[in-house]
């Protein structure tokens, strides 16, 4: 993965970015496969790699560039991120270890989920019983993001082509 | 890449088990891995597969512009319908307990039709992305 960020940062040629970042989404579904989060892999994997992919490629081929030249040297965008990622890593020093199960996240609402999820709705995949049922509002919420995030990319290139009509 | 033989046989064979697969990930989801975002996004890649091998237009004739643009609709009234039934047969917004007898099949058929929702939604948002920005481009022609 970290020669994959590396080569990203480095290479100009666009398609090759596009490939290289569909690689690291795969190599970062395997990570949460890893870590037990299956559900949140798949989705890396068919989101993050498969479509975002496609339509990268879709938005290459409207641009039609295949370098990218760097204008400023990047030594100021370096050194915020560079502190930013440092100021990150201090704070995960404050975070309970990974998997402690007395972590204040493990010990409010989760052991309800848990043990009372599949007796209560009958689902034993708990990701789902959360997300479709205890949390049915949020998901409610998400769906409506992403239908406004479609309706929203309607409106602005349907203006566009019929704004390029016009002076027809 | 429409007058690629290999690349057209292999698309035909694939896609049927892309669309089961799909399938099995929305209705598994309740046992495995799986739920209507990821079936959703499945099903639109099928789609965007069978218009990148077979050209943006014969995409269009399978999946017209119309069903895509109801299916971003339909989905959310979907699962807002879903919501609205437990107001009416007495319970709170979004609550399943009251969708049957038992709160546990209750349960069932309210996570059920609400995964159909988001798998509507997500498969018509993402292929209605995707027409938009093909069409721009012209990808096949």
């Amino acid at each position: 993965m970290a020669v994959a960020v590396v080569v990203l940062a480095r290479v100009r040629n666009l398609f090759a970015v596009i490939v290289l970042s569909g690689l690291y989404s795969f190599l970062m579904a395997t990570v949460l496969v890893a870590l037990d989060a299956v559900d949140v892999a798949m989705t890396e994997a068919s989101v993050g790699a498969g479509i975002s992919t496609v339509l990268l490629l879709g938005a290459l081929h409207l641009c039609k560039s295949e370098e990218a030249k760097p204008v400023h040297k990047p030594w100021l965008p370096l050194t915020v991120s560079v502190v930013c990622g440092l100021l990150l890593v201090y704070g995960s020093l404050g975070l309970p270890a990974f998997s402690d199960p007395f972590a204040p996240i493990h010990t409010h609402v989760v052991p309800r989920y848990l043990n009372e999820g599949p007796k209560e709705t009958g689902v034993p995949n708990v990701v789902t019983a959360v997300l479709a049922s205890y949390r049915g509002y949020d998901t409610l919420g998400e769906t409506t993001v992403v239908f406004t995030a479609g309706a929203g990319v309607v409106a602005l290139l349907r203006r566009r082509r019929s704004r390029k009509e016009q002076p027809k | 890449m429409k007058r690629d033989l290999i690349l057209r046989v292999v698309a035909k064979v694939f896609l049927p088990f892309i669309l089961v697969f799909a399938l099995y990930v929305q209705f598994h989801g309740d046992f495995g891995p799986g739920g209507g975002f990821q079936a959703g996004v499945i099903i639109a890649a099928a789609v965007v597969f069978y218009a990148l091998i077979y050209g943006l237009a014969n995409a269009r004739r399978l999946v017209p512009e119309r069903v895509v643009e109801s299916m971003m609709a339909a989905g959310v009234l979907i699962y807002a319908g879903v919501g609205l039934m437990g107001l009416v047969l007495g319970g709170n917004f979004l609550d399943y307990f009251v969708l049957d007898r038992d709160p546990v099949a209750g349960q069932h058929r309210g996570i059920f039709w609400v995964e159909v929702g988001v798998a509507v939604t997500v498969s018509g948002v993402m292929l209605k992305i995707f027409y938009m920005f093909a069409d721009r481009g012209r990808m096949d022609e």
